[in-house]
């Protein structure tokens, strides 16, 4: 595995520029989004509301949804908690015993949608009029609307094998742009749901609480509950005995995950930085280390090289020297040998007369 | 050659092959039942719980456990610890195969699987958590591919392509470590948005973190955890680098985990702490959060720390395959058990019998898959014809 140290960056360069491309995060903006102006909304007066079940059954007719499993005039459904199904976008609960309160749940269209926000082929619009549509033809059908709608209003089609659907109320959205009411509001019989702009809307709820400070709990729910609703509701009893839980919040749920999103860029941007920096201290190590050990055997050798030369020239010198003794010493027996033997040589001419001694010395 | 075919068949007929080819078979006819018939009847999931066992545990789990590819590919390539070069194929493979059968699981999840590259192609839902992990994981899985293929092409014979594709390593590590680091932590930010409907003690505003912090613990065991399978049943498969680095490995992986344990039980210290949220700790809840926090974290940073300081890998082995568990059990319960912690029991879900089936059926295809391969190519041994990268 070899790549020159440009190539290397230039790759990291590309990388980091596709991956920032096309993410629209908007971790660090200030930018706060308060609603559509004149948007509209509903509000529902629960200390209004009879539990007939007028409402249920228009929705059911104006959507054209399929026919109920009990028919709208049998009241004894009150008696068991149901919630939205697939078949039915909006629901009439009843709670307490001796005084009964009923309340209406459907989709609440927030200010800024949770199932939008979650959503990942865009399939939920949050329209200027103040409805959250979607959008069948694109939905893939992941689900995660459903987990990400803290007033647990999605439904699916589990049993449609080939095209299900998310199913919930629209605000009656086609019947809006047209000048018309809601099915819901349309039916009431009691005014418990009025339909206006959300902040004459709002303004009425207040009025209301200020006119029956007895009546009313002092709470408009829907105003701040997770950043906001298009579904308003005023209530005689606490809104969590409701069936409208108080625990929600009021940050939007697009802020709970903009944090998470906004590290994504970053990611990206440094990641490259500093994995490439690990690899590049630990190829540099790696070349040092080579390099050290490199020093050090060309340095042993030439140590042992050197160790090695005067040994052989002492070696040598020795050896020299004592070849100079040897011949010295052969040279010298030599001598003394010459020696001995003329002696001897006139010894013996000594003994056999004159004429040898100077035969030899010739 | 007729001979070595006889032989093939009677070694065809193992007891493992057996029962996998039941489940096989139980699996295609649920298949059928699901695309003809519907989530509903194959499913118990309803309106307040539309995330069952395929996105709890083939997605989450899933995604985590084939986290070894980018631990090992990182160890080796980014911080140089050549001596674990031999477990770079096996993991590669185990996280390719992971990621292709997550997204093969998703098509019996989503309602409209052959939707599911509109996120990419029709519309782009840029603020959803859910696009980020589709984006990464299409893109890692296209990763892992590339990575994988070296070894495919050596088995293939396709020399000039595998010399191009080797010469992109660096590049894959990094991207691949990038890619993870994303979709690991994302797929726990999915839950950000449902601060209301998940348990207290499992919501965190830092639980991108704590997912991408078990990614690679859940990397690390996962990789010590093959490699133990893999030597015992393909040991004739493997070559010398293998067969010496085996120990190596779990020790140095087992070290490592140890550590990244540890370090994980302090944030989900600081997690408990930073949200107040101690007083949960005396509920029922509580308990079992205890457990998986003293069982699945403590107890095995502890086990991995003595056996590595004892050269026991033995017990590193066992502690991996707990470890293992122990991821199972944290996305089961951030995405089950402490999800719809609210509902009354009678809203909650367990799966059908259909899904846990269906999800067998998909484990079940993934070893056989793993097996056709490393029987087949070199994965747990070198070509000798190519020069390792």
């Amino acid at each position: 595995m070899s790549i020159s140290r440009r190539k290397f960056l230039g790759w990291m360069g590309a990388a980091g520029l596709a991956g920032t491309i096309g993410t629209k995060a908007q971790a660090a903006s200030n930018k706060e989004f308060t609603g559509y102006p004149d948007s509209v909304a509903v509000l529902h007066d629960i200390t209004r509301c009879v539990g007939c079940r007028k409402c249920e059954a228009a929705c059911n007719t104006v959507n054209e949804l399929p026919g109920p499993d009990r028919p709208f005039d049998d009241l004894t459904v009150l008696n068991e908690k149901r919630r939205t199904t697939a078949k039915t976008y909006t629901v009439v609960n009843q709670f307490g015993g001796e005084k009964p309160v009923f309340a209406k749940i459907q989709c609440n269209h927030c200010l800024e949608p949770a199932c939008a926000s979650a959503c990942f082929v865009k399939a939920f619009t949050k329209t200027p009029e103040g409805a959250v549509v979607y959008n069948a033809k694109i939905c893939v059908g992941c689900r995660y609307c459903m987990i990400a709608c803290p007033f647990e209003i999605p439904t699916y089609e589990y049993d449609e094998p080939f095209t299900p659907r998310v199913m919930k109320c629209t605000m009656c959205h086609p019947r809006v742009v047209n000048g018309q009411l809601p099915g819901c509001v349309e039916s009431c019989p009691t005014e418990a749901l009025i339909f206006g702009k959300r902040s004459e809307l709002l303004k009425v709820a207040r009025q209301r609480i200020a006119d029956y400070p007895e009546r009313y709990v002092d709470h408009i729910y829907g105003e701040e509950e997770m950043g906001g609703t298009h579904w308003l509701y005023l209530s005689d009893t606490a809104f969590s005995e409701v069936g409208l839980r108080e625990d929600l919040g009021t940050i939007p749920a697009g802020a709970l995950t903009k944090g998470a999103l906004g590290a994504v860029p970053m990611v990206v941007g440094l990641w490259p930085v500093l994995l490439t920096g690990i690899y590049a201290i630990n190829k540099r190590k790696e070349k040092i280390a080579t390099a050290e050990q490199q020093a050090a055997v060309t340095h042993a050798i030439a140590e042992t090289t050197a160790d090695a030369e005067a040994k052989l020239a002492a070696a040598m010198e020795k050896a020299g020297k004592e070849k100079e003794a040897a011949i010295e010493r052969e040279v010298k027996k030599a001598l003394d040998e010459a020696a001995k033997a003329a002696a001897e040589a006139a010894k013996n001419d000594q003994d056999a007369g004159g004429s040898a001694e100077t035969s030899e010395d010739a | 050659m007729s001979e070595q075919a006889a032989t093939d068949r009677s070694t065809l007929v193992t007891p493992f092959n057996v029962i996998a080819g039941i489940i096989v078979i139980i699996g295609l006819v649920l298949t059928a039942i699901r695309f003809t018939k519907g989530l509903g009847a194959t499913t118990n999931l309803s309106d307040y719980n539309p995330w069952g066992i395929w996105i709890g545990f083939d997605l989450l789990v899933g995604v985590a456990l084939a986290a070894g590819g980018y631990v090992t590919s990182a160890a080796v390539y980014i911080f140089g610890m050549k001596k674990y070069h031999a477990a770079v194929r096996p993991a590669i493979l185990t996280g390719f195969l992971g990621y292709a059968l997550v997204v093969f699981a998703l098509h019996y999840d989503v309602g409209q699987p052959w939707r599911l590259p509109y996120p990419f192609l029709v519309s782009q839902g840029t603020t959803s958590l859910l696009f980020e992990v589709g984006a990464c994981v299409a893109l890692y899985l296209t990763v892992l591919f590339i990575e994988f293929s070296p070894a495919a092409m050596e088995w293939l014979g396709l020399k000039r392509a595998r010399s191009i594709v080797v010469k992109l390593t660096m590049l894959l590590t990094i991207f691949g470590v990038i890619l993870s680091t994303l979709h690991q932590s994302s797929l726990g930010a999915l839950f950000l948005i449902a601060p209301s409907k998940l348990h207290p003690l499992w919501y965190s505003p830092y639980i991108p973190i704590y997912f991408f912090v078990t990614s690679t613990i859940a990397g690390l065991s996962m990789v010590i955890f093959e490699s133990t399978l893999s030597h015992h049943y393909f040991h004739n498969k493997m070559d010398d680098a293998h067969k010496e680095g085996h120990n190596d490995l779990a020790l140095g992986f087992g070290k490592a985990a140890a550590w990244v344990l540890a370090g994980y039980f302090i944030i989900k210290v600081i997690g408990v702490a930073a949200d107040d949220n101690w007083h949960y700790l005396a509920t029922g809840y509580g308990a079992w959060f205890l457990f998986e926090m003293l069982g699945f974290v403590a107890l095995p940073a502890f086990l991995y720390a003595v056996g590595a300081r004892d050269k026991n890998t033995k017990l590193i082995r066992w502690t991996a395959a707990w470890t293992v568990l122990g991821i199972v059990v944290n996305r089961l319960n951030v995405s089950m058990v402490a999800f719809n912690y609210h509902l009354p029991s009678s809203e909650r879900y367990f799966p059908h019998w259909m899904e846990i089936a269906i999800s067998v059926f998909i484990v079940t295809v993934g070893i056989l898959v793993f097996r056709f391969i490393v029987t087949r190519m070199p994965i747990l041994y070198e070509h000798p014809d190519y020069e390792s990268h």
